[in-house]
């Protein structure tokens, strides 16, 4: 997976989270949701700034559309308090919220051509007529729709009536623009372009997104900051590349992309390195920076697919490595998976970039190999 | 393998360009014929025959032999003619039918479509409970709960006890016999036929919608009317519908509630049938009166062959 290189990270793109004296514009303090006995929402707080793509990012259930929808002004809290823009949302209802929504099914109204729904949030605060048709036009023109202006969205295609519902939320020049699984029903082909096209519309117009996902590449290649979800609770807020470098939890570690997971016990635990009893990999684990951690407590070491090489010498390293059979190939085109299995029993999933056309000897399946990485290629997580 | 028996009618109904789809259809087809078609053929009949005061049947034949054995076909129009012009009974009569009708239907839909939306909106276990309590009065006879209204509405009735020992007013409100008496009757009985079609098209609306709507900065007011209403427009023309035709035509309701000068249509046609023995007459009568009602409904079908392909999609 190519998590570098996502359109939203322009060199000049500044990280106003890092700057200790920039205004959170979306600020939420300590809000949870409950549904009967169910939380949804448990004890989130969370800064957002402006022009940002800040993606909530986690499985069905874990409360991220309940966050999107108390936003929106659809769901009050049960606790906490919401600040857009420095205004406390408690009470405003959702239609004199700064705040406009793209809907999951992206909820077109059926009775409306286009132009109609296009036009529907105008009309709503009594924009003069003359004014409507030029913002509609122009919006059409933004989200490449023209000619289908007298369309009713059962004549759409799927890729279509996203744009519509794109433009029907942007009309309004909204300061926050809420999306919810805004490329969910798209084919994978169309997703990726339409990625590419809502990150441009969101620097042309400087909005700031919030958007609901439970994909992970989604959320990698759209948001300037993820913050993963899990049981109602923010896991992790960071940037792609540190949720995908630098997971905090186990939760996280899994949840983006793949990983190699080894339980063990610490038995060195110096400020410049730790070393990792695994009985799981049949080896000890050197990382090549410390942890805060009492000695001999049981961690986790996470290790990407990507970041394994395979061998069929064995490294000079002892440590790092382990011996194991091939038991699945899977070519992909840009690079193969190699599902090896351990002496211990384990098997780890390996990603190898496919450099020439014709090896010489490639591997093959049932060969005996090595698998093994680099000291600083390991992230160790407690939890 | 087919007996030859069933084989040769397969091979001779593929011949007709009959398949076995027919069948299904064949069944409701039958149905109209019979109980249908053939019954308002032979009104039409009589509608053109000439009257004849003493006989059984009270009415002429269409075809007659002459002499010369020609088959001579009669034609009487003159019923016709005479409900548009020599009397202005009929022609009252049928304004008035339409004005019961419409207003009746117009309350129908003011009680029945907050009744609707609420069922529509309530929590499933609650939904189907409500949908109960609106079908249950079908329960009992159509003549009773309209007896019961006289019950209630009567000058020592319900209504008007209670009202007098609070000691609101000292003379009975006369309720009976009045056109009030009748809309509510008719209200009252139509307004299960107006509920149901609203629910069934309000239940299926998609309350995502409604959040666009004011998420886009209307006020719930306005969401309803820009997307509720028009979105629910073929429940209202299908209640309607159902309310109005029927009540147009409404006999018992007017005679046993209404005044003796509320000359609904129903009322002149049975008037003309037992009292004045013209069935001619009254059969062109029902004729016309089939007319008026086939067209809204023609009406209400060409808008829902237009509007399908929209409303159909959510």
């Amino acid at each position: 997976m190519n998590v570098q290189t996502g359109p939203s990270k322009s060199e000049d793109r500044k990280a106003p989270w890092t700057d200790p004296r920039a205004q959170a514009y979306v600020r939420i303090d300590d809000v949870s949701k409950k549904f009967g006995d169910f939380t949804a929402v448990d004890d989130v707080t969370l800064s957002i700034y402006r022009g940002e793509i800040f993606c909530l990012l986690g499985g069905s259930g874990c409360g991220k559309t309940t966050l999107l929808r108390m936003l929106a002004g659809f769901e009050t809290p049960t606790e906490g308090r919401i600040y857009i823009d420095g205004q406390d949302m408690a009470g405003v209802p959702p239609y004199k919220r700064p705040v406009n929504m793209m809907f999951q099914s992206y909820a077109l109204f059926p009775h409306m051509t286009v132009e109609q729904n296009v036009a529907f949030g105008l009309k709503q605060e009594g924009t003069p007529r003359d004014e409507i048709a030029t913002r509609v036009t122009e919006m059409i023109a933004l989200v490449k729709l023209q000619g289908f202006e007298k369309r009713k969205p059962h004549q759409l295609s799927g890729g279509q009536r996203q744009r519509v519902a794109l433009a029907r939320s942007l009309i309004k020049r909204p300061k926050l623009l809420l999306l919810d699984e805004p490329l969910g029903a798209l084919d994978k082909k169309l997703r990726e372009h339409t990625q590419f096209e809502l990150v441009n519309i969101q620097e042309k117009l400087g909005v700031t997104f919030v958007v609901v996902t439970h994909d992970q590449e989604e959320a990698m290649t759209l948001a300037t900051r993820i913050g993963v979800m899990n049981q109602g609770r923010i896991v992790q807020v960071g940037t792609p590349h540190d949720i995908y470098e630098f997971p905090s939890t186990r939760f996280v570690a899994e949840f983006i992309g793949n990983v190699n997971m080894f339980e063990g016990r610490v038995v060195e635990d110096e400020p410049d390195h730790v070393l990792i009893d695994s009985p799981e990999l049949g080896a000890s684990i050197y990382v090549g920076h410390g942890i805060s951690t009492a000695p001999d407590a049981i961690v986790w070491v996470a290790v990407r697919p990507e970041k394994m090489i395979l061998s069929r010498e064995p490294p000079n390293e002892k440590l790092n490595a382990a011996q194991g059979t091939i038991r699945e190939i899977a070519y992909m085109g840009d690079m193969s998976v190699y599902l090896v299995q351990l002496n211990t029993g384990k098997t780890l999933r390996i990603t190898q970039p496919n450099i020439y056309r014709h090896a010489d000897r490639p591997l093959t399946w049932d060969e005996r190999v090595w698998a093994s990485w680099h000291e600083s290629s390991a992230v160790v997580v407690t939890e | 393998m087919q007996p030859p028996a069933l084989q040769w009618c397969a091979e001779r109904a593929q011949r007709w360009g009959l398949r076995g789809r027919h069948l299904v259809i064949a069944v409701p087809w039958i149905w109209l014929v019979l109980f249908f078609l053939i019954p308002f053929v032979i009104v039409v009949k009589i509608s053109l025959a000439p009257s004849v005061f003493v006989g059984q049947p009270p009415y002429g034949p269409l075809f007659e032999w002459t002499k010369d054995h020609y088959l001579l076909l009669k034609l009487n129009i003159q019923n016709y003619l005479d409900l548009g012009g020599k009397d202005a009974l009929y022609l009252e009569a049928f304004l008035y039918s339409l004005k019961v009708a419409a207003v009746s239907t117009v309350f129908c839909l003011l009680i029945a479509y907050p009744m609707a939306y609420g069922i529509a909106r309530a929590t499933p276990s609650w939904r189907n409970t409500l949908l109960l309590l609106v079908v249950l009065p079908f329960w009992t006879s159509f003549l009773v709960r309209v007896y019961a209204w006289i019950g209630l509405l009567r000058n020592n009735g319900l209504i008007n006890n209670v009202l007098m020992g609070l000691g609101i007013i000292d003379e009975p409100i006369v309720m009976m016999q009045t056109d009030f008496a009748m809309y509510v009757g008719i209200v009252y009985s139509y307004l299960p036929f107006m509920i149901l079609p609203l629910y069934s098209n309000l239940e299926k609306h998609d309350v995502t919608l409604l959040e666009a709507a004011t998420d886009l900065g209307a006020t719930p007011v306005r969401a309803f009317l820009r997307i509720t209403l028009p979105l629910s427009m073929p429940g209202v023309i299908a209640g309607s519908m159902l309310v109005f035709i029927p009540a147009v035509g409404e006999f018992v309701i007017p005679r046993l509630l209404g005044g003796t000068d509320s000359l609904m249509i129903g009322r002149v046609l049975w008037d003309e049938f037992f009292t004045a023995r013209s069935w001619p007459r009254a059969s062109a009568v029902a004729v016309l009166l089939l007319l008026v009602l086939v067209l809204p409904i023609m009406i209400f079908q060409r808008y829902q062959a237009r509007e399908s392909g929209g409303v159909a999609h959510r």
